[in-house]
């Protein structure tokens, strides 16, 4: 006799919480091939705004935290993301129709990012910043530091694992915290993936997860006076212009649309950092 | 009032010492500067007055879309002709030319500055021109070690570059602008503030007497829709802009979606926050440098004073003392430490904001002062006992106003200083290191001045967080302002495979 399976209520994940959408609606999420594989929250504009509250409340602890330990936390995800590695390969394979090979290529390649980007966090600030010299008897030195609140829109079209990563940990592992807006048509992996983050050492609200329509959603982040940074990596088939318009009048960053999923690059992690500089006097001995 | 200025004028008072103003040579009338050469505007042409005598300087040439477009096509052509041909050396050595003739002609920029800006003879001389001079001599050394500006190797120039600058440092936000977009490698049209187009206009003779390449460097003057034009011309790729948070706003959404680079120094409302514990003459005089160097006029000024409960009284006391010494007047004379307000325009602002200051039952001190009969001023004031909630406190006022508010524990003094929309400057006063260090560890802003204040260096990155804009100048991240990187930082191996 077959087994009859226990399927998975997918929710939102806020604040290291996994609530339904507070509006209460679902969508369908299909299969490539067009079959029913789940009923996804379709988070609303009170979700948008309760990830921003959950994203800025863990800021102060996380952009607290050492280089050191937020690279550890990081590198923990990598971990137990190598230990679920065949059911992420699956929901990529059933939500994305990817062949075994390339979804376990994803899989792989999503680990090895957030392994790539853990290593970053306690580095950074020596490549990112340096000392100056300036001409007077001043110590004056130049450090990165996260710029706070980042919402992001991750990439759609395909790489519903690996997009999302890629947006993800250039942000966190800085001191930012994040509300990112999954693949709308593949959000499998994005929720099971928050699963991996709640099981590790990332404190709640530190990632934010949101499924449902970016056209939706983003220009309420975009708009949010709390949100400091705007990545608009998946947005390319949205009115992404309208967005950084929108994004203008609290002045904040905005990242331009990418095709694919964003290679990782140290770019991505400076541009989601602002440099301060500290002047402090040395005495005339 | 006139009592106190009458029994310090016993042993206060100077003679008049004016800088002489023979050492310019000032046209009647200037034309836009394109192309290496001074040209017609189409515009409606418009006087440049001194704040201090309302005196006429000269006409200026206003440029109109069509004069906007000849400059930007000037510099694309400048940049695939000549500048982008050029060696990094040789970029070099004609900034290094421009330091020197700016040096060289020190003294007559800084007359000028100080005709047309108002600002004292003493800041525009030991402040702003030897500033000039040193922006243009560190990126001149820059031009040839791109490879080393922590981009990776052969970043590459953006190509044309807009910039639109205010008028409260107009030499020296002039260098800030054009040293590191040229040692980049970039070509560039420049427009000066409306009010204060002087010193640029000089400053383009000197291009000439560099020798710099036509169009590399084309100087249009005119007011906000000049720089208007000029911001959203199609064949721009960077925009750089210092100004107020309101405009910027404006260009960061005129820009959006059009792929073109953007650098923008805003507005401030910075807190310097003076501790029990601090070096109090020190402070004392970091307080005076923070709001009255310029007037005020310095988008990094630290307007609110956020004074320890226990020495409010007394810092507050040294404060007026300190301020009654200080000589308004003549921007000319040597011994002027508060100059004119740049235009009548700023002039109301302040007294509008300083009146609404008043309507919400602040207490208002101001400087006894004798105020000139012709031209803007606006004499030194204190509001006491501001609550943060206070439009004095929230507001840029961008004159000599300076609103004082207490605090008790430095975590009391952070939430207070972060409780702003802006993030360009801090101050921080006390001789305890591991107090000043924390403290600066959790300012929301650019740029901390500790036992000081408004230092500036072309070597140390200035620029500031949330409304305050965003990109920095000065230093190895200004140069980045203008480059790419070549795809540089990409993992080779691991991630990326």
């Amino acid at each position: 006799m077959t087994r009859l399976a226990v399927p998975k209520t997918y929710k939102l994940y806020i604040g290291g919480k996994f609530p339904r959408s507070e509006s209460g609606r679902t969508y369908e999420v299909l299969s490539k091939k067009g079959a029913f594989l789940a009923n996804a929250a379709l988070a609303s504009r009170k979700d948008a705004r309760d990830a921003v509250v959950a994203a800025r409340s863990a800021l102060g602890g996380w952009s607290g935290a050492t280089g050191y330990n937020r690279g550890q936390v990081l590198y923990r995800i990598a971990e137990l993301l190598e230990g679920r590695r065949d059911q992420f390969v699956d929901e990529l394979m059933s939500s994305e129709g990817l062949s075994k090979a390339a979804a376990t290529k994803q899989v792989d390649t999503s680990i090895d990012a957030w392994v790539w980007y853990a290593g970053w966090a306690d580095k950074y600030v020596q490549v990112a910043g340096n000392g100056n010299a300036v001409s007077g008897p001043y110590f004056n030195l130049s450090t990165p530091e996260p710029t706070g609140v980042v919402a992001a829109i991750a990439p759609q079209e395909g790489n519903s694992l690996l997009g999302l990563v890629a947006v993800v940990a250039p942000a966190v592992l800085t001191g930012n915290t994040v509300v990112v807006v999954a693949s709308e048509a593949a959000p499998l992996a994005a929720i099971s993936l928050s699963e991996v983050l709640a099981t590790s050492d990332v404190p709640g609200g530190v990632i934010n997860i949101l499924t449902g329509s970016p056209q939706e959603i983003a220009p309420w982040l975009a708009g949010h006076a709390d949100v400091n940074a705007l990545d608009l990596a998946g947005a390319e088939a949205i009115d992404w212009v309208d967005l950084q318009v929108m994004a203008a009048d609290t002045l904040k960053r905005v990242l331009p649309p990418v095709t694919g999923a964003p290679a990782p690059s140290l770019e991505r992690i400076v541009a989601l950092t602002e440099t301060k500089t500290v002047w402090h006097t040395k005495s005339l001995i | 009032m006139t009592e106190v200025s009458t029994s310090s004028a016993r042993f206060l008072d100077y003679a008049p010492a004016p800088e002489s103003t023979s050492i310019l040579h000032l046209k009647k009338s200037y034309g836009l500067f394109i192309d290496g050469a001074f040209v017609k505007g189409h515009g409606t042409p418009f006087q440049t007055i001194s704040p201090a005598t309302e005196n006429t300087i000269a006409e200026i040439a206003n440029a109109n879309a069509k004069d906007v477009d000849t400059a930007v096509v000037a510099a694309r052509r400048a940049y695939d002709k000549t500048w982008s041909k050029l060696s990094g050396a040789d970029r070099g050595k004609y900034l290094f030319r421009i330091a020197r003739l700016v040096q060289e002609r020190a003294r007559e920029l800084a007359v000028a500055e100080t005709l047309d800006n108002g600002k004292p003879i003493k800041e525009s001389r030991d402040v702003d021109v030897p500033l000039v001079a040193a922006w243009f001599f560190y990126y001149a050394g820059w031009a040839d070690k791109l490879d080393y500006a922590g981009l990776g190797p052969r970043p590459h120039a953006l190509g044309v570059a807009a910039q639109v600058i205010p008028w409260n440092f107009p030499l020296l936000m002039l260098a800030w602008k054009i040293a590191p977009a040229l040692a980049a490698g970039n070509t560039v049209v420049i427009k000066p503030a409306e009010t204060t187009p002087l010193s640029a206009l000089i400053f383009a003779e000197i291009l000439q007497q560099a020798e710099l390449p036509g169009g590399v460097v084309n100087i249009i003057t005119g007011a906000g829709d000049t720089g208007q034009a000029l911001v959203n011309h199609p064949d721009v790729n960077k925009v750089a802009f210092t100004g107020s948070t309101g405009v910027g706003r404006a260009i960061a959404k005129s820009v959006a979606g059009t792929g073109k680079r953007v650098t923008l120094e805003l507005g401030g409302k910075a807190a310097n926050i003076v501790f029990d514990d601090a070096p109090i003459d020190q402070a004392i005089e970091g307080i005076v440098n923070g709001i009255f160097f310029n007037q005020g006029h310095v988008c990094c000024a630290g307007s609110r004073l956020l004074v320890q409960e226990s020495i409010h009284e007394d810092v507050v006391d040294r404060l007026k003392s300190r301020l009654s010494t200080l000589r308004l007047g003549d921007p000319l004379d040597k011994n002027t430490d508060i100059g004119a307000i740049n235009s009548r325009e700023q002039l109301d602002r302040i007294r509008e904001l300083s009146d609404i200051g008043e309507k919400e039952g602040v207490e208002r001190w101001t400087a006894p002062c004798v105020i000139p009969d012709k031209g803007f001023w606006f004499a030194p004031t204190i509001f006491d006992k501001v609550s943060p909630s206070s439009t004095i406190a929230r507001e840029e006022i961008f004159g000599p106003v300076l609103s004082v508010l207490t605090f008790r524990t430095p975590a009391e003094a952070i939430a207070k200083a972060n409780n702003t929309p802006y993030g360009l400057s801090a101050g921080i006063w006390s001789d305890k290191g591991s107090k000043i260090l924390a403290v600066a560890d959790q300012l929301r802003a650019g740029v901390i001045w500790a036992n000081t204040f408004n230092r500036f260096d072309p070597a140390s990155p200035f620029g500031g967080y949330k409304e305050s804009g965003y990109g920095r100048e000065g230093g190895r991240h200004g140069l980045a302002a203008y480059l790419e990187s070549a795809g540089w930082n990409a993992p080779v191996s691991g991630a990326n495979k």
